[in-house]
């Protein structure tokens, strides 16, 4: 369907597409972390591709893989109507990529839920926190090796909890 | 006694930290707001969502595929029956079979019924918010002669479950459509009365108009869809713009607003509401005879109960879908539907056994919640109440 982008991202960066695919309409393309960003940037302005909604960001995991896991990102084009999946591995032992929240406000709490689930970092976030857990949650629920059925700490009372940050960080008025 | 000089009076003016939720009595939803207040003005606003956080999918990873419809029930519980549909709809564009146009009628019958449920809901719950009960009780009743149906039709009130991969549960039953035609008469009249008590009641409207304002280049970079971007004016709607089922054949509008603020958003649902009732008449008026699930040699419903009892063949492959689950091919695919809230998005993946690998829902109200520190931000303090309800966020899908 949108095969036309694909190729012309595969024109402007031929280093950087490892592979493209197209399965049951969805086209897919999987880019090197390194150029993760700069793809992104060339489909959302490029005046040719102008992928510029901002549609899904989530992380799937692959235990035997490597890299193990993979940032898939789902773009549409709000003029043609085409849609994108950008792929990108992560290996674990360096678990981090890029954030897009330059790029769209609405990357933030995605990225946000992405690191909650899978413990992804995204460079350059400015607020990555969890989101859907609470701040002592130990592990990364949606990563294979963690069980279902696992138990968490009791979090202590907050009589005896450290002090916490500030809510928010000072702005100048 | 010491005078003082009333200019030289100084108030303490340091800013209030403020929690709202994350159980507030005007707040429809588990949902905190970290608020940081000057006098009664909004300075800062953290949202803090994950209360109804219930690891929809680890819960799906573990079970099959089936077996998944239950949770997508609890997504969205306002309109349970579009989620079920969204993710039928995903596994089947994974499985690549089609189901029969009865089936895909039906699905467009039910899904629509539930847009008129999670529409009124979320009216009624903004309007009485601000103080408008008689309205909430007008469109709560209104849903409720819906749910009786919906109850008649799947046997249950709320968690319907209908759905399944490859077609539904069962077929209508006798009579239900006139039944239906019925309830939506009363329906649009209950919505008529909670309009005319509205629309021009001057409390109403100062609460709602230009408050939580957004324009359409901001609510597409916070990646909003559903009535709330309509609500600015940006006429997207997945049912026009990537028809899926049979809604290219079935004739409605799409609504729009001109100022995207709360009474635009409310009035966008109101009017939705209509084209919903449009498109069931035009629905039940073209619904054909048929199947309503795809044949049994695919293998992926359950056989004909009386095959399964009295052929080997079929007892063997009911057991299998039961016991092992659907065989679904390797592959991924994202699959969107518009759900009552905006564009619900299922991005599933499968390594070709009986069970998900993963299965992801985009939740629209998470991306519309994420904006709601701009929208609030400057102005009062009881402006986030009806900006909250209009932004209509679901616990269960926003945090599933």
């Amino acid at each position: 369907m949108s095969q036309r982008i694909v190729d012309l991202v595969r024109a402007r960066f031929p280093q950087a597409v490892l592979e493209t695919h197209a399965f049951r309409g969805d086209d897919t393309i999987v880019v090197r972390r390194e150029d993760y960003l700069e793809v992104v940037r060339f489909l959302k302005d490029s005046p040719g591709t102008a992928m510029d909604f901002f549609v899904d960001l989530t992380c799937v995991d692959w235990p035997e893989r490597k890299p193990r896991f993979d940032v898939v990102l789902h773009l549409k084009a709000w003029r043609s109507s085409e849609r994108l999946r950008v792929k990108v591995g992560i290996p674990e032992d360096d678990c981090s990529c890029p954030t897009l929240s330059g790029l769209w406000p609405a990357a933030n709490w995605f990225e946000r839920e992405a690191f909650d689930m899978y413990g992804v970092k995204f460079v350059g976030h400015p607020d990555l926190r969890r989101i859907l857990l609470y701040d002592e949650f130990q592990g990364y629920p949606l990563r294979k090796d963690y069980p279902k059925d696992r138990r968490q700490p009791l979090v202590p009372m907050c009589d005896d909890a450290p002090p916490q940050p500030p809510p928010f960080p000072e702005r100048p008025h | 006694m010491e005078e003082y000089r009333e200019e030289e009076l100084v108030l303490p003016a340091d800013p209030m930290v403020l929690n709202m939720g994350p159980s507030h009595p005007a707040m429809h939803g588990t949902v905190r707001c970290v608020l940081r207040l000057d006098g009664e003005q909004v300075v800062e606003c953290d949202v803090q969502i994950g209360y109804l956080h219930r690891g929809f999918e680890k819960e799906c990873e573990a079970g099959t595929w089936t077996q998944a419809f239950p949770y997508t029930d609890r997504l969205n519980y306002a309109s349970p029956l579009l989620n079920n549909v969204g993710y039928a709809l995903a596994v089947e564009k994974l499985l690549g079979i089609t189901t029969p146009p009865r089936c895909q009628y039906l699905r467009v019958i039910l899904g629509e019924t539930a847009r008129i449920c999670d529409h009124c809901v979320c009216n009624a719950a903004m309007a009485m918010e601000i103080g408008a009960m008689t309205v909430f009780l007008y469109l709560v009743k209104a849903r409720e002669w819906l749910f009786e149906l919906l109850e008649e039709m799947t046997g249950a009130r709320v968690t319907h479950s209908f759905c399944r991969i490859g077609g539904l549960r069962h077929d209508l039953p006798e009579g239900f459509g006139d039944r239906l035609r019925a309830a939506l008469v009363k329906t649009r009249e209950a919505v008529e009365d909670s309009e005319k008590l509205l629309l021009r009641n001057r409390i109403f409207m100062d609460r709602t108009m230009d408050v939580g304002t957004i324009s359409p280049e901001r609510a597409l970079a916070y990646g909003w869809t559903g009535p709330c971007l309509r609500s600015t004016g940006v006429a997207y709607d997945v049912r026009k713009t990537h028809p899926y089922l049979v809604y290219d054949q079935l004739e409605f509008d799409v609504p729009v607003g001109s100022r995207g603020d709360n009474y635009d958003r409310f009035m966008v649902r109101l009017e939705e509401i209509r084209q919903s009732m449009r498109i069931i008449d035009q629905a039940l008026r073209q619904l054909p005879d048929g199947p309503i699930a795809v044949p049994d040699d695919l293998g992926v419903v359950l056989p004909d109960r009386f095959a399964t009892y009295t052929t080997i063949e079929r007892t063997i492959q009911h057991f299998k879908i039961v016991t092992e689950g659907i065989r679904v091919p390797p592959g991924e695919v994202y699959a969107y539907t518009e759900a009552a809230n905006g564009e619900l998005g299922f991005y599933i993946v499968s390594t070709g056994g009986g069970r998900p690998h993963k299965c992801r829902v985009r939740p629209p109200c998470f991306a519309n919640l994420q904006a709601l520190p701009e929208l609030v931000r400057g102005r009062l303090l009881p402006d986030i109440i009806p900006t909250f309800g209009s932004i209509n966020m679901i616990g269960g899908e926003c945090d599933r």
